[in-house]
């Protein structure tokens, strides 16, 4: 029952230049960003800074990378995306609103009572979100099911795990990684968000997981480091997985180093926390400067 | 100086492969040979494992459909998490693993990956209740008592090879997820004796009797219907009720027969906490019916290593102990 790529749901451009994929893709990510801060005003708080970190990431992978119908997202032809991060929700809202597949307006009810985007994302309320997730260490694991499935009936749909560098503590993730290479999963790809952050401070006090590269290599699987803030970078490092993908072959890894807060210097140099508070008379300030540096880095 | 002559010690590897009395009718895997009939009619069906395919008889599926057979390793986290990502993309997989591993080890998996999306994922756990003498490390007492707990999940407790033969493409055919506490290797064939279909949700009443009620699940209904036997030479008339699903609970079936004058009492191969017997008793609170339910069942401790009829004789689940816990009730 092979899938075929189509142009209509992938939307890599033909014909655009690299330098205008980068902007499309960039573009794409200012306007996640810009979503999640309007989310997170909407609550006064929360995983707002995660979310900026993650937001090249996300689209690269829903503006770039993810074959989907925006109007169907139970197509059985689809990329599954799991996001095992159920906090990151918000930025994950924010990019199936840019890929058409919930409404931009949606957005202003996370968190909200009876809302579709609840603040911690979950398969059962939200079109799109393939998992849930939120209890910390599940979503490699469901991948390798859900890739050996895939694989099992024929689909060259691939699958993309979503997960953080604080999930690495967790021991069922390395399970994951050793069933994942054990079924020589080329069809699956995680991108870790190493952020350095974990609920409890930074990542190298909390528990020290690196170095991590070693130990996805060590695990069987192809690994590649990036500045995952750097959109050229992501979208190299996205096509060198996409590249080597295969129904029977090594998983990929991409190891994304972020910034939290990135794009609001505000919060960029705030004291780093898990859930960061943010005061009612900031959060205009920190639309103008995300849209400042987005636009001083455009005019470069 | 003692005279006493000391009966020779029962050996724990004795036991491991079956709970039969001697010459005890048998069947040989038959959930393997049930899941492969099961496979043959619906190719939605999968097999995984943790490592355990040879000792819960996922080993015959494994064989007949090597394909559709996924070993996990030993890695229970895994097992469940891609359990639910095959039921994700449209399989219906049945996960192996020991009990206590499915009930302890787990939890989170069988909870949040597949009992919330309620994804047809069939869990099937070895070793439940007092199935080895290996101690508290293999044997799921509470196994039950833990899953009870966990919205959508269907519990069966299958008393032979009948049950559970009847009960796999049930569980494969419903569609959310199961829990099947497992009798693998040589399994006694008790309830083909009986008029009797397997049918999941439902209690039966396998035969009828004036003085006591029995309401029994899993192995322990081999148990009840031969100590209604041995209480017979004692003038005692006893009725079984078989509820093999002890969630959804067949409430409306047993209530029916425990409200009388009889003596109840339950039998469960499961501790006495959390298992069939609070689950009989909240229903006749529940009900209103102030009856007293008197349970055999396992106590609510760690229980001792050894060979399994010297520990079903010592924890009150052999056919002896419970004529005489009946003898003694009914004074």
């Amino acid at each position: 029952m092979g899938v075929t790529h189509s142009l209509e749901t992938r939307k890599q451009h033909i014909g655009e230049t690299a330098m205008e994929r980068i902007e499309r893709v960039g573009a794409a990510a200012h306007r996640i960003r810009h979503h999640a801060l309007n989310m997170g005003e909407v609550q006064g708080q929360g995983y707002v800074g995660q979310a900026l970190g993650a937001a090249d990431m996300l689209a690269v992978a829903y503006a770039d990378q993810l074959r989907y119908r925006a109007n169907d997202p139970e197509w059985a032809g689809r990329d599954r995306f799991l996001l095992s991060t159920g906090h990151y929700a918000i930025g994950h809202y924010a990019a199936l609103a840019e890929a058409g597949i919930i409404p931009v307006e949606e957005l202003e009810s996370y968190g909200s009572d009876d809302s579709r985007l609840p603040m911690s994302g979950m398969s059962t309320y939200t079109p799109g979100m393939e998992i849930s997730g939120g209890s910390l260490g599940h979503g490699l694991a469901i991948a390798v099911g859900i890739a050996l499935g895939l694989r099992h009936q024929g689909s060259s749909a691939r699958v993309y795990n979503f997960l953080s560098d604080g999930e690495l503590d967790e021991g069922s993730t390395w399970e994951a990684a050793m069933g994942a290479h054990h079924h020589q999963l080329g069809n699956l790809t995680a991108m870790v968000d190493i952020n350095a952050l974990q609920a409890d401070g930074k990542t190298d006090t909390v528990l020290r997981t690196e170095p991590v590269t070693d130990k996805w290599e060590a695990f069987g699987w192809y690994a590649q480091r990036v500045d995952g803030n750097d959109v050229g970078a992501l979208l190299a490092a996205f096509d060198n997985a996409a590249a080597q993908a295969a129904a029977v072959g090594r998983p990929s890894v991409v190891l994304c180093d972020t910034k939290v807060g990135r794009g609001v210097p505000l919060l960029e140099e705030r004291e780093k926390a898990h859930f960061m508070r943010i005061e009612e008379h900031e959060w205009q300030l920190c639309r103008q400067q995300l849209t400042a540096g987005f636009n001083g880095k455009a005019q470069r | 100086m003692s005279t006493t002559v000391k009966a020779p010690k029962l050996k724990t590897s004795a036991m491991i492969a079956s709970f039969a009395d001697p010459g005890q009718k048998t069947s040989s895997a038959p959930f393997g040979h049930a899941l492969v009939k099961a496979a043959e009619a619906d190719p939605r069906i999968v097999g995984l494992t943790a490592d355990l395919g040879k000792y819960t008889d996922m080993h015959i599926f494994a064989k007949a459909f090597p394909e559709r057979f996924f070993q996990m390793g030993m890695a229970e986290q895994l097992l469940f998490g891609a359990a639910a990502g095959f039921a994700e993309t449209g399989l219906v997989p049945f996960a192996s693993t020991y009990s206590v591993f499915a009930a302890r080890r787990a939890y989170d998996f069988l909870c949040l990956d597949i009992a919330e999306p309620n994804l047809n994922v069939n869990i099937v756990g070895a070793l439940p209740g007092l199935t080895t003498g290996y101690g508290p490390s293999h044997q799921a007492t509470e196994d039950m008592a833990i899953f009870r707990g966990m919205p959508n999940l269907t519990i069966v407790d299958p008393c032979d090879s009948v049950d559970i033969e009847q009960a796999v493409p049930q569980l494969a055919a419903s569609d959310g997820p199961t829990y099947l506490r497992l009798l693998r290797g040589n399994v006694p064939r008790v309830l083909d004796e009986y008029d009797y279909t397997f049918e999941l949700g439902r209690a039966k009443v396998l035969r009828g009797g004036n003085d006591v009620v029995f309401v029994s699940s899993g192995l322990m209904t081999m148990r009840a219907l031969q100590a209604a036997e041995a209480l017979a030479a004692h003038k005692v008339d006893v009725a079984v009720v078989h509820a093999p699903t002890i969630k959804p609970f067949d409430a409306s079936t047993v209530l029916a027969e425990l409200n009388t004058d009889r003596l109840a009492v339950t039998l469960e191969n499961h501790s006495v906490v959390g298992g069939l017997f609070e689950t009989v008793a909240s229903a006749v609170v529940t009900a209103g019916l102030g009856k007293r339910v008197v349970p055999v069942a396992l106590p609510d401790e760690f229980l001792d290593a050894g060979a399994l009829p010297t520990l079903h004789e010592r924890y009150g689940l052999s056919v002896q102990q419970i004529v005489a816990k009946v003898l003694a009730e009914l004074g």
